[in-house]
């Protein structure tokens, strides 16, 4: 068996991080900073101006070749064979049990090329899955090691984004994917996120990363852009309810179960997609609840009670500095998912009561 | 505000006293609110509950992760902060001041002596004397 190599990864960004403060910390492998001047100004830098974000751990692979969108659409839950050129969708690589490898978001960047954005932590696992499940008539390449992201989030965004670049970003779409030039350097741009605000994901090769961060950090001054941490970037996602690959999915979650049941077209063959509709006919044992906190952060691993009795599990927790509430979401029966049930969290020994909310516990007023 | 202000004694884990007659005052330090990040809930003891020197006393938490806080020193609680329950982020604005935790009656003076003097707590940082502070 081989053995992995303990030397942590830098993104090419990694000296902007330490000129500009970060606290770094390791995370999939790589040195990533984890917050700046503070998880909560930064949180809400991104909802009320903008925030720039270095995601260039993530994973980036790009098929390519006449059978593409067939592979993809076979490998992904959702609809790609509908997916024209310039658009992206989300999407889950499920397995043969109807679980869930990875949680990814492919975009079509032409006729018969496709960027699929995994999560850093599954690159590895990812490619084996694809690999040994390719098609005819297409061709894995694997450029997470050299390609940077760098996201620009929040309402400013557009307007920062949009004076640096020759692309039409104002008009693209949400969900939509062009080429363009940022900061005079060739780059994709896509109307996408993981915030719940509107913004933009800029991949670029990693050569080119700091100038485009250098451009869009200069460009959002007046506006008051601060880059962001994984530590905002990680109560941003809560709030909006997107889901922590790694913590609230994974490969013993199921995407019904996951409330992710929308990413999967069940009228077409994908792998897993059997399973997941008899999981859909049955209606799930269990299903992932926002839950309020009332006095204690529940955190990732906490047991969720009901009548004294623990009856499931926190996935994701944490105080969200929009919402201002302790927000968590939780693995509960069925029966008690329902919203305004009440539970409780086991914090440090104690039942903390909480309650089944809505969620997401934020969305972005239209 | 100092960093580790000159009238105050300290813990290895970043507690700090304001002894005044057989009351003292305990928060934590400048240093930990900034290592904890932003301060989102407290959890301290009752009034009437007893405290013993380097046992965990209550907890703060921030956004990343929850801390316990050790009592620097043994007694009884004489008074809680609410303001701090109520604004847990008075933690980080000011540690020193309306961010303090407990009141305790002390049970024994002598273990004063076991903490930190102002110098010995910036060298336990490792923070030269007068650097650092706003």
């Amino acid at each position: 068996m081989a053995t992995e190599a303990p030397t942590m990864r830098r993104t090419p960004l990694y000296e902007r991080h330490a000129e500009l403060g970060a606290k770094m910390v390791p995370f999939a492998g790589y040195e990533m900073p984890i917050q700046y001047e503070g998880i909560v100004a930064e949180h809400r830098a991104v909802r009320g101006r903008a925030g720039l974000f270095d995601l260039s751990h993530m994973g980036e692979f790009f098929f390519k070749g006449r059978g593409a969108g067939a592979t993809l659409d076979r490998l992904v839950s959702s609809d790609i064979a509908g997916l024209a050129v310039g658009q992206a969708r989300y999407g889950l690589l499920t397995n043969e049990r109807g679980t869930i490898v990875d949680d990814v978001i492919v975009y079509r960047i032409s006729e018969s090329e496709y960027m699929v954005v995994v999560n850093a932590a599954n690159i590895a696992k990812d490619r084996a899955h694809v690999l040994a499940r390719l098609g005819e008539d297409v061709a894995l390449d694997d450029r997470s090691f050299g390609t940077a992201l760098v996201a620009i989030q929040g309402p400013r965004a557009v307007d920062i984004l949009g004076s640096k670049t020759d692309a039409d970003v104002r008009s693209l779409p949400s969900f939509g994917v062009t080429q363009g030039r940022v900061a005079g350097t060739r780059a994709t741009l896509a109307r996408t996120g993981y915030t719940g605000e509107d913004g933009f994901e800029v991949f670029v090769a990693n050569a080119d990363a700091a100038k485009v961060w250098d451009a869009l950090l200069d460009a959002g001054r007046e506006a008051g852009i601060k880059p962001i941490g994984l530590g905002a970037r990680d109560t941003l996602r809560l709030e909006a309810r997107f889901s922590l690959y790694g913590n609230d999915i994974d490969e013993t979650t199921d995407p019904i179960e996951a409330g992710l049941g929308w990413t999967c077209k069940l009228d077409k063959e994908f792998t897993g997609r059997d399973v997941i509709a008899a999981k859909k006919a049955a209606g799930p044992r269990r299903k992932l609840a926002g839950l309020v906190i009332q006095g204690g952060v529940a955190r990732h691993g906490h047991e969720v009670a009901h009548d004294g009795e623990v009856v499931g599990q926190v996935t994701s927790g944490t105080y969200g500095p929009t919402v201002e509430k302790n927000i968590a979401l939780a693995y509960v029966p069925t029966p008690l998912s329902k919203i305004g049930t009440a539970l409780a969290v086991r914090i440090r020994g104690k039942d903390v009561p909480a309650t089944v909310v809505k969620t997401p516990f934020f969305r972005r007023p239209e | 505000m100092s960093a580790v202000p000159d009238d105050l004694q300290y813990s290895k884990e970043h507690e700090w006293v304001r002894a005044d007659g057989d009351v003292a005052t305990i928060g934590i330090t400048h240093f930990a609110q900034e290592q904890l990040g932003d301060v989102v809930f407290v959890e301290l003891p009752e009034k009437g509950a007893t405290v013993r020197q380097f046992s965990s006393l209550g907890v703060v938490e921030s956004v990343k992760a929850a801390s316990d806080i050790y009592a620097p020193i043994s007694g009884e609680v004489v008074e809680r902060n609410v303001k701090v329950i109520e604004k847990p982020e008075l933690v980080n604005s000011a540690p020193y001041g309306d961010g303090w935790m407990i009141k305790v009656r002390l049970a024994d003076k002598g273990e004063l002596t076991q903490l930190l003097s102002p110098t010995d707590y910036r060298s336990h940082i490792g923070e030269t004397a007068g650097a650092g502070g706003d």
